[in-house]
């Protein structure tokens, strides 16, 4: 089918795929990008929120053209128990910036405007491709797929494999582990239509500008887990996601965990009236920096979702994946133009380069709070919200009870759910897990 | 009861997406067995498409026709072996609109 041997070939066109992609063709290099979908997006699924910084390290001018939703102005985090939440917000007009910081997207749309970029940077890109084999020589060395096309093996130096939290392709091939259920979330989500003006309205928003509310507590019935809700301009994305090993064990239904998060008295409001048009689930991976897998090896590199990149604490994964794809693409750039081979010893730049980067360093940052979430989620996903919520209603609810008994009893209620020595732990092993 | 009105539920939901079925070729097949795992038989509560479910036999079967490809079935069930797991051919399987 295609005679041609590239510099490059990418496995994917999410964000990752279409960094790398868009590196590599703009400084010339010949590159083919094959993508399952029947178009650049169609597999994908994100919450989603677009980290202005990352795209314009790869695009400068991509406010000309990209499809925004909203740019941020607000974020709430709410702490969840069944018939409230206690929050804290941060709504700042300096968000009102004449280069945004943090917009909402829908990726479908974002894909194929990226996917588009991409072509025009003079990348050949073929959908409808799924990628079934790598193909190596005698020593080992990957040099090029097979497809589920007619035709034979398509050759290039390098093999991007940037094919996704679900990667077959490095699995399959031994270069990289089947991810642990205890290090990858599933996460449900729908997406509601509503009038931009009623959207505005119930957040309190003008023009553009979006809200984003990130949610935890009861909502995830003891499991390790997060819900969300971001404001787009016609639409809200709405949904929630637990640890893979937590729902095995309780048996949970995601959708019935998505049904009454909806259904909870303080998100109900929100989307009231809405149509849903579409439901969605997809993987996230958790395991942060101790669950990194083998970066490169001969002829191949993995970046962003299929190499794990992604921060769960701070729920950044597009902006990992289109640095480590634009990174990757860098050190590709740099190897070929030392004339040197797509080897294991060369390609380690790339790890190198990705070190130094905020990626790597943030992950690091956070290397033990996935062990700790996961070991003790029913204290803080069920314990600590419901403590939170009756503190917080014995704070202000009036009914004659002298404030020092009230206190008394707040405090008595946390030692009891956890005692002295646990609530101790708790923040000693919290901190030191953050630090 | 509460089986009927999950299924249902589901299907409302799966109802809103775009698929393009690829017939005859299903992307997964759980392999023959006697009696499921507890991973295998946590699938028929778990997976977000209800693509799994349990026969009269006690035996768990799928139909992926509503299959979302996010891959949890794979992280719990493949490697012991106990389904097979492939892409859809090119452009075939789910096609997210928003996504």
């Amino acid at each position: 089918m295609i005679e041609e041997e590239f510099d490059a070939i990418v496995v994917g066109a999410g964000m990752s795929g279409n960094a790398a992609a868009y590196t590599m063709a703009r400084q010339g290099l010949t590159v083919l990008q094959l993508e399952r979908g029947e178009y650049p997006g169609s597999k994908n699924v994100q919450g989603a929120i677009m980290y202005a910084d990352m795209l314009e390290q790869i695009i400068p001018d991509f406010r000309n053209d990209a499809p925004l939703e909203r740019h941020l102005v607000e974020q709430r985090f709410w702490l969840m128990d069944d018939t409230s939440h206690t929050g804290m917000q941060y709504r700042s007009d300096d968000f009102n910036e004449a280069k945004p910081n943090r917009y909402t997207i829908i990726r479908a749309q974002f894909d194929k405007w990226f996917s588009r970029k991409v072509r025009e940077a003079g990348a050949t890109v073929l959908c409808e491709t799924t990628v079934t084999d790598l193909v190596r020589n005698a020593k080992g060395k990957v040099i090029g797929v097979r497809t589920d096309r007619a035709g034979g093996p398509i050759y290039a130096d390098v093999v991007v494999l940037a094919e996704g939290v679900n990667g077959l392709l490095g699995t399959r091939a031994g270069l990289r582990k089947m991810l642990k259920p205890q290090s990858v979330a599933l996460a449900v989500k729908e997406m509601h239509f509503l009038p931009d003006e009623v959207i505005e309205q119930r957040f309190g928003l003008q023009g553009d500008e979006g809200c984003v509310i990130e949610a935890a507590g009861t909502i995830s019935r003891s499991m390790a887990g997060l819900a969300f809700l971001y404001t787009n301009k016609e639409s809200i994305s709405l949904g929630i996601g637990c640890l893979v090993s937590d729902f095995a064990k309780t048996m949970e239904s995601p959708y019935v965990l998505l049904d009454a998060f909806k259904n909870h008295p303080s998100i109900r409001p929100l989307i009231a009236g809405s149509e849903v048009k579409e439901y969605s689930a997809h993987l996230i991976p958790e395991g942060g920096y101790k669950a990194i897998p083998q970066l490169f090896g001969d002829g191949w590199v993995a970046v962003g979702d299929a190499a794990q990149l992604n921060n769960a604490i701070h729920r950044e994964g597009s902006n990992l994946a289109m640095t480590s794809g634009r990174i990757a693409g860098e050190a590709i750039i740099e190897i070929k133009g030392r004339n040197q081979p797509m080897i294991r010893r060369n390609l380690a730049l790339y790890k190198t380069m990705l070190d130094k980067s905020f990626v790597v360093k943030d992950l690091r940052k956070y290397k033990d709070m996935p062990a700790l979430i996961h070991t003790n989620s029913r204290n803080f996903f069920m314990t600590y919200p419901q403590l939170m919520s009756q503190a917080a209603q014995n704070f202000m609810r009036v009914d004659g009870t002298p404030k020092i008994e009230k206190e008394k009893a707040t405090t008595a209620a946390f030692i009891k759910a956890r005692s002295r020595w646990g609530l101790i732990s708790d923040v000693v092993r919290l901190a030191l897990a953050w630090r | 009861m509460t089986i009927a009105v999950t299924k249902l539920r589901v299907e409302e939901k799966l109802y809103q997406n775009r698929y393009l079925v690829d017939p005859g070729r299903p992307h997964i097949k759980v392999q023959p067995h006697e009696r499921p795992s507890a991973n295998l038989l946590a699938l028929t509560h778990i997976c977000p498409a209800k693509c799994y479910e349990l026969n009269d036999k006690g035996q768990v079967e799928t139909t992926s026709d509503g299959c979302m490809e996010c891959g949890t079935c794979r992280v719990l069930c493949e490697a012991s072996g106990e389904i097979v797991w492939n892409y859809p051919r090119g452009g075939f399987g789910v096609l997210f609109k928003f996504g």
